[in-house]
């Protein structure tokens, strides 16, 4: 009888726990992920074509005479007197340049890479030496996070384990429904706005089917904005076909929930 | 036992797995207007003619108002007709959508109209051409003479249900028509349809006219006209052409106003050199004090459910915009900006005030949120003010004056609108100048 009994309270606490941990609701942390930025990255030049205005011109010249003079009187290490701030080709300025550097006291010791590259360039050099040191030094901590710890945190559950699209997926596919979605403009600041999409998905991303998950609020009364938010919505979606979807992994995302949410971009 | 065990195991576990679906937040779009194609509407060919009316030309008449109302919202996008591969008779039967999809439009409007027994019968269709169903489809019938009138209705309903807010198309505005040199101006008061046709004048010029405001609950309107240099407020009805003086107030009287529910009028005059706001009951013409304070009090304007009302006040030492309950108590100050706030509009929809600012020389039409917050300068000039609603609270008209000589030449009153978003401003074109416009309700809800 005993035995029976402890049978039982055991078996069932087993069941409890394994309840507790692999139910997905109690897994789920109420924290919201922070909108992510997407960031342009733009190549910049080293020199711009863009002229200088008369004026401007003049009052660079000046400039850099001046400091020619400061540099060629004190007679620094040959490899700084390169070192100038927004260098422009301009034919006058590469004359008296070239008289500079004959006059400067050590010209072997300049060595042609650093003659060559201006300072912007070094600037440059040193930074993406530094960056990939920084990428390196983040893979290590990672993978000593990853090592020490078994723990999920709710941010990278969402955009990797969970969701199958990795950030860079998640932001295309939302820039792409972005352009696409006309925002009804008459709807209340202060009503629920959520529309939820699903939609079952074809390889190429295209839509074999949308549904909308809360569809009998279109009707109930004093919901007509409802209606007009949730038809825009599936416009956008019908509109961008076929959608932007990662080359792998379709077991992961054939299907895919879309929610819509204006009430930030209404309230301004 | 230990099987049992395993099948609960996988069971539970194969639950939490089958719940995790992609979900990606989407919290903006684009604010670009609506590619929408307006086929040109079916004209019966067993339609009878009309008198001044051509019949024939009719349902490309009416496709163009309505192409010219969602132009002017700015939220829609009218493709060029030149486009269409469909004609209108097999369009509004039942269109090819993939044809319409060819030129982008991600909405179509197909219609048909027939005269007969001397009655208008139109029909209209929206479908969504992404979805390929249909959206809304009406009829109406009408006199001939309102084919206008039908087109406007029309652009109203296809607008309420692609944007989820009440259209103003079928709207009427009521201004101040001003001809002659500044010094010598000749003031009308006239009226036209929102789109700026069939303007009427209703008074001849003979005496002073200013501030006509329409009564949002009727087709009433209130105005200040000057008799023998003497200040009355008048009552005119647009239908009848019937006009009434409600009364003649002392001193300076300033913009009469309607309450939400048309039976007060709100305005401010000076009594014994102070000017305070006072309400009169239309009605039992019972006149009741509502502020008490030794400074100027003008421009009051209730709020749609009649509980508040806003004003402009210099109690603070400038001109500032004040809210209060509509009994005159609890008065709050709402603007702390540098400049002079003045007057002050209620939005029917009741979320916003729209106000004149002036700072540094300069003039603005803004709006905020009713305690005060939120302001946003929507437009910027030498001279403008007057803002009064859409009725749906999303566009303000309001006029401008352009910049005189010294002897008056060259100046210019002219009526201009903008939306709330303060990107579509558009001139609207009237016959003279004008000034002090007025928005009307809907003429057909």
């Amino acid at each position: 009888m005993t035995k029976s009994l402890i049978y039982s309270v055991s078996f069932h606490l087993v069941i409890i726990l394994l309840t507790v941990l692999t139910l997905p609701f109690m897994i789920r942390q109420p924290i919201e992920l922070p909108p992510i930025v997407s960031v342009e990255l733009i190549q910049i030049s080293d020199t711009t074509n863009i002229p200088y205005a008369p004026k401007a011109r003049k009052v660079i010249e000046k400039v850099k005479k001046e400091e020619k003079r400061v540099v060629s009187e004190q007679a620094p290490p040959a490899a700084k007197a390169k070192e100038k701030p927004d260098r422009i080709p301009m034919p006058e300025d590469n004359k008296e340049e070239k008289k500079i550097v004959k006059k400067k006291q050590n010209p072997e010791e300049i060595k042609p890479e650093i003659r060559q590259s201006s300072e912007f360039e070094k600037k440059e050099i040193i930074d993406t030496n530094q960056i990939a040191a920084l990428i390196d030094k983040a893979k290590e901590e990672a993978a000593l996070v990853e090592k020490n710890s078994n723990k999920i945190t709710q941010s990278n559950q969402k955009n990797s384990f969970a969701t199958g699209l990795t950030l860079t997926q998640e932001d295309a596919l939302r820039a792409q429904i972005f352009g696409c979605w006309s925002v009804p403009l008459g709807l209340p600041y202060d009503g629920d706005l959520l529309v939820r999409i699903k939609l079952q998905l074809k390889q190429d991303g295209t839509i074999t089917k949308s549904e909308i998950l809360d569809h009998e609020r279109m009707n109930r009364p004093g919901q007509k904005f409802y209606k007009i938010l949730a038809e825009s919505a599936l416009r956008a979606v019908r509109l961008c076909q076929p959608l932007k979807v990662p080359p792998t992994g379709y077991e992961k995302w054939k299907e895919l929930q879309l929610n819509f949410d204006p009430t930030e971009m209404l309230k301004g | 036992m230990y099987k049992k065990f395993l099948f609960t195991f996988i069971i539970l576990f194969h639950s939490s797995l089958a719940n995790a679906l992609i979900e990606v937040d989407i919290t903006r779009g684009n604010l670009d207007p609506l590619p929408i194609a307006v086929s040109p509407l079916y004209v019966d060919p067993k339609s009878e003619n009309i008198k001044d009316i051509k019949t024939k030309s009719l349902g490309e008449e009416v496709s163009k108002i309505i192409e010219k109302n969602f132009k002017s919202t700015g939220l829609f996008n009218p493709l060029n007709k030149d486009a269409f591969v469909q004609k209108p008779d097999i369009a509004h039967l039942k269109p090819r959508f993939e044809d319409w999809r060819l030129i982008k439009a991600q909405a179509l409007v197909t219609g048909k109209l027939n005269v007969k027994d001397g009655k208008l019968k139109v029909e209209f269709r929206l479908w969504d051409l992404t979805a390929s169903k249909e959206m809304i489809a009406l009829a109406f019938t009408t006199t001939p003479g309102n084919w206008r009138r039908v087109a406007h209705i029309i652009s109203d309903k296809i607008y309420e249900r692609l944007t989820g807010e009440e259209g103003y198309f079928d709207t009427r505005i009521i201004y101040v028509a001003e001809s002659g040199p500044k010094n010598r101006r000749v003031k009308k008061l006239a009226i036209m349809d929102q789109d700026g046709a069939n303007t009427k004048y209703l008074t001849l010029g003979n005496e002073l006219v200013l501030t006509p405001r329409f009564n949002p609950a009727n087709q009433m309107v209130t105005y200040l006209s000057y008799f023998r240099n003497l200040p009355r407020v008048y009552l005119l009805d647009i239908e009848t052409g019937q006009q009434e003086v409600v009364g003649n107030f002392p001193g300076m009287t300033f913009a009469p106003r309607f309450s939400p529910d048309g039976k007060k009028i709100i305005m401010s005059f000076a009594k014994d050199g102070n000017s305070d706001i006072y309400t009169m009951d239309i009605e039992t013409r019972v006149v009741e004090k509502i502020t008490e304070h030794s400074s100027i009090d003008t421009s009051p304007s209730f709020s749609p459910d009649g509980k508040y009302i806003c004003f402009n006040s210099d109690r603070s030492g400038l001109q500032q915009i004040y809210v209060m309950k509509s009994d005159g108590s609890d008065v709050k100050r709402i603007t702390f900006g540098s400049g002079l706030y003045g007057t002050p509009v209620w939005s029917p929809r009741g979320d916003l005030i729209a106000f004149t600012k002036v700072r540094k020389g300069k003039f603005y039409i803004g709006v905020m949120r009713t305690d005060g917050s939120g302001e946003r300068l929507l437009t910027e000039n030498f001279y403008q003010e007057a803002p009064s609603w859409s009725p749906n609270g999303r566009v303000l008209i309001f006029y401008r004056e352009t910049k005189s000589g010294p002897s008056g030449e060259g100046f210019s009153a002219k009526l201009w609108s903008i939306d709330i978003t303060g990107y579509n401003e558009r001139k609207i074109d009237t016959e003279t100048d004008a000034s002090d416009p007025s928005w009307s309700s809907l003429l057909s809800k």
